[in-house]
């Protein structure tokens, strides 16, 4: 898994945690509107924001992300009611808490992205992938194992 | 604490003759005056060796998740702050509270050993505690040390005399105080530098960490059945830091899911064998959480909801991390 | 023979012990002592009578990579990728640490043999160092060890102003040869000093609360009886499990091997592994030993009945004390062989 490809120019890998009702299905509108967002974005579909465990984002990291970004229903639309609110407190938290070890606080984000906002989706990639091209690899929480061995 | 170690000795024993409990948990006498060990006493007899000291500091709360699904009632001895724990354990329904009698007793702050070997203080044969000095009996000859110069870390930012929950309180009238420090301080000094400086300053402390897991372990709300990192399918080594990013994602790990629970009980730093300063990542969480969600101490009380388990439509967006101030 | 070195060179001897290969020494990082490398701005704390951990990382370490695989279409390549093994020192091991060695050495060096561990000791000199203040929780004399002159490929005494150093094997006096600009010969009056240093640290040694641990009745006979002892139950009623005394302890030398996954290959390593843990020789079936009792009891067994039986009754415990002063709960191997020493019936 290159992330900086040898010679070339720095691509950030960014992994983006996309609930299945609304975020997922509006980075599908952005894809069939043909907006253009980085081609370096992973989506992965959960069922629910608040599916995404800490864990999740550790591990992302881990594996050579080199930002993380969490998509869910709107306050208020979830589709379970109510699991964005509780995502909503947990990656407050986390986020914080990363920053407080002295990672580099813009590489994790939540946006709120509905089915409708194919635009928002695609703008908010571009926004983020070049905060993370700004701020370059992840150093801070990578694995040495994942990413700089052959194996 | 004499005294209260001679009140706990003569109303265990009463207990335990009328049939009130069965068991009394509590500490027993080691090899050193500071080496007492949690222990459960169930004859009369035995209860010669409980004591009460300055090292009584191990949390018996946590040994009453097994201790109070056995039959028949245990008395335990809690301190103030193990009433919190006590609480919080409660309120998660992990203990059963018929099956316990709790006998609050009253704390002097508990003391560190490691800060007297770090004083010099090393041969002890014995120990005086006497008021504000304790005196240590050495090979080397004695020394007196101020308690309030060796009190424990999680001391020093006392949580206050009240017993939270309690069937009856085994106390003194005139125990000994001292001045607490804001808890919140090294946080907020942390939260003050650079993030490279808050970098190194955790690499420095969390290298060290040799995943002996005791600070899981003795943790009071660390309570799960089976732990993620002890899971072999989980993916995640529970046994080796492999690199940095294990060290990191272990201790993160940790505090976040005793975050909204944790009562700050300091148990953590206590028995980490390489002196890390956990309970700052539990603080943060809970600084975080008065700051986002409105003020909360964990195990306080045994009714409501804790706050990861519950949400206002009106709550900070995560967004308030990057947005507030600071570098 | 005897030679010294003035103590405020002593910067150059680690320069000098450097050049040619590591040097490991006691460190303090953020008041906490460890070995680690040399460097010319490392805290060196050779007054710490105990580092939190012991010596057998440089033989045995925590982690360490074995093999390497991956796969590439249909074909697996395995890959040796084995950490390099280079000529190193450590330097101020104490006597309880020195002798732990032959301990691991019975373990890994008996075939078949542990090649990651014999190139580790090949490499290795031990510089041990004698103690003069021991602390209450040593007990190194009940498993007939001497602080006060330890072994060691060479055995340093820091007296006064003066570094002693005594080189005792051929490693050691190789290493010897090679900083020989820096030492002198000690003088008659010298081996006086160090002759009345000994018998001090010696008379101290003799006077410690754990010297009078008695060892009596733990042999292979009374496995059954020891095993069956209803003072486990007790014992063990504190423990929290968590892996501290195993991690601290220069003895324990169970390990664990497990694969990482990187994304692109596998990575085998060793780790580590601890009798107290709940995944410790889990099999297909599940746990062989399910209750902390069990987990409690093996370690002690281990220690006490078991390792000897094998080993011509030698006991796996050098007395350190080091579990003794970190258990989180203050339960020791001290006070299970008080609990269990005495009540041997035959």
């Amino acid at each position: 898994m290159p992330i900086n490809e040898k010679g070339g120019a720095f691509n950030p890998l960014i992994v983006a945690f996309c609930c299945n009702w609304r975020s997922y299905a509006g980075a599908d509108l952005a894809g069939s509107s043909r907006l253009n967002y980085p081609v370096n974005v992973k989506v992965i579909r959960v069922p629910c924001s608040c599916r995404v465990n800490p864990l999740f984002i550790l591990r992302a990291f881990q594996r050579g992300a080199d930002g993380v970004i969490m998509c869910g229903c709107h306050p208020g639309d979830c589709h379970y009611t109510s699991g964005n609110y509780f995502a909503r407190r947990r990656t407050a938290l986390l986020f914080s808490m990363l920053d407080f070890l002295g990672i580099e606080k813009g590489r994790t984000r939540v946006e709120w992205v509905s089915a409708a906002e194919g635009a928002k989706f695609a703008n908010t990639m571009n926004q983020f992938a070049e905060t993370i091209s700004a701020l370059g690899e992840c150093k801070r929480l990578e694995d040495i194992r994942c990413v700089e061995s052959e194996i | 604490m004499r005294r209260i170690r001679d009140m706990m000795r003569s109303r265990a024993g009463e207990l335990l003759r009328e049939g009130t409990v069965n068991r009394v948990l509590g500490w027993k006498n080691g090899e050193f005056y500071y080496d007492p060990n949690p222990a459960v006493f169930e004859t009369e007899e035995s209860l010669d060796g409980l004591v009460y000291n300055g090292f009584s500091a191990a949390m018996l709360s946590k040994y009453l998740i097994d201790a109070t699904k056995k039959e028949g009632r245990i008395l335990v001895f809690l301190k103030p702050c193990d009433t919190y724990s006590f609480n919080h354990l409660l309120r998660e329904h992990k203990v059963n509270r018929e099956n316990t009698y709790v006998i609050g007793v009253g704390c002097d702050g508990m003391l560190d050993i490691e800060k007297l070997r770090t004083l010099g203080v090393k041969g002890i044969k014995s120990l005086d505690e006497n008021g504000d000095d304790l005196v240590a009996h050495t090979l080397y000859g004695d020394k007196t040390l101020a308690r309030r110069d060796i009190l424990l870390e999680k001391c020093l930012s006392c949580k206050g005399s009240e017993h939270k929950v309690y069937d009856e309180l085994a106390v003194v009238d005139d125990p000994w105080q001292w001045d607490t420090l804001d808890r919140f301080a090294k946080v907020g000094e942390l939260e003050g530098m650079t993030p490279d400086e808050r970098f190194a300053f955790w690499r420095g402390e969390l290298s060290r960490c040799i995943r002996c897991n005791a600070c899981r372990n003795a943790c009071p709300v660390c309570s799960c059945l089976k732990c993620v990192f002890d899971n072999p399918r989980s993916g995640v080594q529970a046994k080796s830091n492999a690199d940095s990013f294990e060290e990191n994602m272990f201790h993160i790990i940790r505090a976040f899911h005793v975050a909204g629970r944790c009562t700050d009980c300091g148990e953590c730093s206590r028995v980490c064998p390489q002196n890390i300063p956990l309970h700052l990542l539990n603080r943060k969480f809970i600084k975080d959480i008065n700051a986002f969600y409105g003020e909360y101490q964990a195990g306080a009380d045994v009714e409501g909801k804790s706050p990861l388990t519950e949400y206002k439509t009106g709550d900070v967006e995560p967004s308030v991390v990057y947005e507030r101030g600071g570098a | 023979m005897m030679l010294k070195l003035s103590k405020d060179k002593i910067g150059e001897l680690f320069q000098k012990l450097a050049s040619s290969r590591t040097l490991y020494l006691p460190i303090d990082n953020n008041g906490q002592v460890n070995f680690g490398q040399w460097t010319p701005d490392a805290v060196v704390r050779l007054d710490q009578l105990k580092t939190v951990k012991s010596a057998k990382d440089f033989f045995f370490p925590q982690t360490e990579n074995i093999v390497a695989f991956k796969r590439q279409g249909k074909d697996i390549s395995i890959i040796e990728n084995r950490d390099q093994n280079e000529p190193f020192v450590v330097f101020g091991v104490r006597g309880c640490d020195a002798r732990s060695l032959d301990i691991l050495d019975k373990v890994f060096l008996c075939d078949p043999v542990d090649s990651f561990y014999k190139a580790r000791r090949e490499n290795g000199v031990i510089v041990s160092m004698a103690c003069a203040e021991p602390e209450e929780t040593c007990f190194c004399g009940v498993f007939g060890i001497d602080a006060a002159e330890p072994q060691g490929d060479v055995t340093i005494r820091i007296i006064g102003d003066n570094l002693y150093w005594d080189g005792k094997t051929e490693k050691g006096k190789a290493l010897g040869e090679s900083v020989k600009d820096l030492l002198v010969q000690a003088t008659g009056q010298d081996l006086e000093i160090i002759k009345k240093q000994d018998e001090r640290s010696r008379e101290i040694l003799s006077m410690l609360p754990l010297g009078d641990l008695s060892l009596d009745g733990f042999e292979e006979s009374a496995l059954l009886e020891k095993f069956n002892s209803p003072l486990w139950k007790e014992l063990s009623q504190a423990c929290v499990g968590c892996g501290t005394c195993t991690y601290v302890c220069p003895t324990c030398q169970c390990y664990d091997i497990q694969d990482f996954d990187t994304g692109h290959g596998i990575q085998r390593f060793r780790c580590w592994d601890s009798c107290m843990y709940s995944d410790f020789t889990l099999m297909a079936h599940g746990n062989s030993r399910k209750s902390q009792m069990e987990r409690f009891r093996q370690r002690f067994m281990h220690k006490l009945i078991y390792y000897p039986a094998n080993n011509d009754g030698v006991y796996s415990c050098v007395g350190c004390g080091r579990c003794v002063a970190k258990c989180p709960i203050s339960m020791n191997i001290a006070k299970v062989i008080r609990a269990l020493g005495v009540s041997v019936s035959v």
